[in-house]
């Protein structure tokens, strides 16, 4: 294994880590105005509050992981996808001030303000998120000298668009998951609702992508056709999501919540299969896509950066891992709460 | 307006922005370690109280921080593509770590700080204050050796083309596409020979935030004469930590200035105004620098700056008429907002040295005593003091760096996204604008209401939690 492919799946462990945890809070956002009660609306809030800041640095440190690993492919994408990253910086300010102020008047025109805010900002991010998502399988114009090639309105295109949908739904479901674990009483009753619709939902939309990536980006699944073992990530990845309304059924909510982040994890590692050696893949001149070998920084660097990751994260996982247990458990508003 | 200006305006406007808040939690987290202390060694319900308010004060501008930081990460790849692939190899690596080693650990104890007072132990809580000041001042070490680095790149080189560009070989960069900076040795860049001067000032700015925050916030109640326990104990913290901090900050200034001028004698020339190459360079306190004219107006103290930056009146500087015009910053703008630093900075030193005074003949909460409600009058706006001397100081130090954005190898100007329109970016800057405004206005609303609010009385604040009265009682 090269530093090259070591740094790819780690940018990818960051993503999926992002994915998987600050999915279900934007998930949560999506599904704020479902309920109406203030009370409600606050245990809901404070289901995220302790762990959504740290759940967004996942972002802030794949970002920087991309920039340090692979900096000509983080200049290509960001200075590409202009306008839509400052849409989702808009939207993730949106979101994060939401939670900040909202809890801190008690007037009802306030917080119905701000909850609106953190509903628009959720959505947005998680189809933004998408949408990126969705070029990058599809493929970007890119030029001789590895620029972005294209417009704003050339990302909206409907396979793009597809994917942010299926993101949204996707975050939803996770978020509501990640709620049944958190609530009791009535509360919870009314997030069991949710739950199966938003895992029928997600189903249509997986399905409508994977039969849209097949027909028309058949290079993604190029890795499958070559290795069949690999196929097994398909198996879990439909266990997995299969598995989902079984725990729910049988009341165990975290194993729902877990099933719920694998299901997150393996559509990563099919994404990142499907990918490989490319980050930006390019049409129409696929010469001039950025690879994880033509697009990284040198090999001192990623060296550098691996003894970096291997002293901090084993350290990141020990505190997050805690302090999620040290929340553990329904929610219970107190004096400190949102 | 070019596509250059509305970057560079935009960098600026939102950095500036976001700076408002991280001086503030590192200086306030280095308060509330210090408060909690004093709590678990005196068991004083009454900084209890204070670590609670101040935590509360704390949540809110962190929760600022994070949602204006995550911006400028974007920025670098949105706006200055050019000049991310130039530094990945190098400026990316910092940033990565900070994440890994700041970040997260600021966020992952924040929960505890912020919502754990009933759910774990004083001491564990004590802990995870610590850890949250700690990854506070973490996050300046990186960006601050990150910036450094442009400043006074170090353990790298040029490379063109995957072939390197030795050190004194002359070149010309035409395609920055295949231009990049190389990493050589990684202890190199971190300390690189500008890193540690700039991060203890810099520091040691932010802890000055803190404090003046502080000594304001209590100086407003004392005069008020509201929560008047309260309000002593938060003076006395403080106007320690500001006493501290600013005289620190002139060692840490000066030492500062001592590397520009050796690292940078141009931005140290458009700073002082000096235009005369050669010794008895001499220093101005303030003036005005007569660009057409070549001079810099205003009252000077012979050889003031050889003897600051050299310790003798014969030590050489070198003056902007020996800089060649297409190389030297902004002078006006450098020469100007460098002076309004330093006037802080002492500004800040005689407020904190008055107190201290006060203090020491127990009169600091005396308001009968004249000069006691003059300190407090003055206290009170003083929590602006530092944040302008942190604006004007990066305005100074980041003014100063121009034309380079990379010194010595590559110009702002040449940093640019190719792909990015004016239009885009004026899209993007009204935007910033108009949130950053309504942001700007709810915090200082927010903010009122808190301090307005105060403390919780003293009475309530003693119900602590089941686990930390077993402890207080053991």
């Amino acid at each position: 294994m090269d530093y090259n492919l070591l740094w790819f799946v780690l940018v990818g462990i960051l993503f999926a880590g992002y994915a998987m945890l600050d999915g279900f809070d934007l998930g949560v956002g999506a599904l704020i105005l479902r309920v109406k009660d203030d009370h409600d609306r606050r245990i809901l809030y404070n289901a995220i509050g302790p762990v959504w800041d740290g759940n967004e640095v996942w972002l802030v440190t794949g970002g920087g992981a991309l920039f340090a690993a692979f900096p000509p492919v983080y200049a290509t994408v960001f200075s590409g996808f202009y306008l839509a990253f400052i849409l989702l910086l808009f939207a993730l300010i949106f979101r994060a001030v939401a939670i900040e102020f909202r809890s801190k008047e008690p007037w009802l025109w306030w917080r119905r303000w701000w909850d609106r805010g953190f509903f628009a900002g959720s959505t947005t991010a998680s189809m933004l998120i998408g949408v990126a998502m969705g070029n990058i399988v599809w493929g970007v114009p890119i030029d001789a000298r590895g620029e972005f090639a294209g417009t704003f309105l050339g990302l909206l295109h409907p396979y793009a668009l597809l994917m942010g949908v299926t993101t949204v739904t996707l975050f939803m479901m996770h978020g509501a998951i990640y709620l049944h674990m958190k609530t009791e009483g009535t509360l919870q009753a009314i997030v069991r609702e949710w739950i199966n619709p938003l895992i029928i939902a997600f189903i249509v939309c997986f399905s409508l992508t994977t039969l849209a990536t097949l027909l028309y980006v058949p290079r993604m699944t190029a890795i499958l056709r070559a290795q069949p073992a690999l196929f097994g990530v398909v198996v879990l990845l439909v266990l997995a999501v299969a598995n989902l309304p079984r725990e729910i059924h049988r009341g165990h909510d975290a194993g729902a919540f877990l099933s719920s982040c694998a299901t997150m994890l393996l559509l990563m590692a099919l994404f990142g299969l499907g990918m490989f050696p490319h980050m930006v893949y390019s049409v129409p001149d696929p010469e001039h896509s950025l690879t994880a070998y033509n697009a990284a920084s040198t090999e001192k660097t990623l060296k550098i950066m691996t003894i970096v990751a291997a002293i901090g994260v084993p350290i990141v996982l020990t505190y997050t891992v805690t302090v999620y247990y040290i929340f553990r458990g329904k929610v219970k508003l107190g004096k400190d709460s949102y | 307006m070019n596509v250059e200006i509305l970057s560079r305006i935009q960098f600026a406007f939102t950095v500036s922005f976001h700076y408002l808040y991280p001086p503030l939690s590192i200086g306030l987290g280095l308060v509330l370690v210090m408060m909690e202390a004093m709590w678990l060694k005196t068991r004083n319900p009454l900084y209890h109280n204070m670590a609670r308010y101040w935590t509360k004060m704390f949540g809110l501008i962190f929760g600022l921080g994070v949602a204006t930081g995550i911006v400028l990460e974007f920025e670098f790849g949105t706006n200055w593509a050019t000049y991310s692939r130039f530094v990945g190899d190098i400026f990316g690596s910092a940033l990565a770590a900070e994440g890994i080693f700041a970040f997260f650990l600021e966020s992952g104890f924040l929960a505890i700080l912020l919502f754990g007072w009933d759910k774990v132990g004083p001491k564990m809580h004590f802990f995870a204050t610590c850890m949250v000041a700690l990854g506070a001042h973490f996050s300046a070490v990186w960006i601050i050796v990150a910036n450094s680095w442009q400043q006074t790149p170090a353990g790298s080189h040029l490379e063109i083309a995957g072939k390197a560009v030795l050190p004194g070989h002359a070149f010309e960069i035409t395609d920055y596409g295949h231009a990049r900076m190389v990493i050589d040795d990684f202890w190199g860049v971190v300390f690189n020979p500008s890193s540690m001067d700039r991060l203890s000032h810099t520091l040691v700015g932010a802890w000055l935030s803190g404090a003046f925050l502080v000594l304001s916030v209590a100086a407003f109640y004392q005069l008020k004469r509201r929560h008047t326990q309260f309000a002593t104990a938060s003076l006395k913290f403080g106007l320690a930590l500001a006493i501290g901090a600013s005289l620190l900050s002139l060692v840490t200034g000066h030492s500062s200035a001592g590397g520009v001028a050796k690292n940078q004698p141009s931005k140290l020339a458009a700073m002082e105004g000096l235009w005369e190459s050669g010794p008895q360079a001499p220093l101005h306190p303030f003036g005005w620098v007569d660009t057409a004219n070549k001079r810099t107006i205003g009252p000077k103290i012979p050889a003031g700056l050889s003897l600051l930056v050299g310790g003798t009146a014969d030590h050489p500087v070198i003056g902007l008429n020996d800089i060649p015009p297409d190389l030297r910053p902004p002078i006006q703008a450098t020469f100007q907002f460098f002076h309004i630093m330093v006037t802080m900075g002492f500004t800040m030193i005689g407020l904190s040295l008055l107190g201290g005074f006060l203090w020491c003949r127990g009169q600091l909460t005396d308001t009968k005593n004249f000069i006691t409600r003059w300190f407090l009058r003055l206290a009170v706006p003083s929590v602006l003091l530092p944040q302008i001397a942190n604006q004007v100081g990066w305005f100074t130090a980041e003014m100063g760096r121009q034309p380079w954005i990379v010194w010595g190898y590559l110009r702002t100007s040449d940093g640019l996204s190719a792909v990015v329109k004016a239009n885009q970016v004026l899209a993007s800057l009204i935007g910033f604008g108009m949130i950053y405004l309504l942001l700007f206005i709810l915090f200082l609303f927010l903010l009122n209401r808190k301090i307005q609010h105060g403390p919780e009385p003293l009475e309530e604040s003693e119900n602590l939690p089941e686990s930390w009265l077993k402890s207080a009682r053991a």
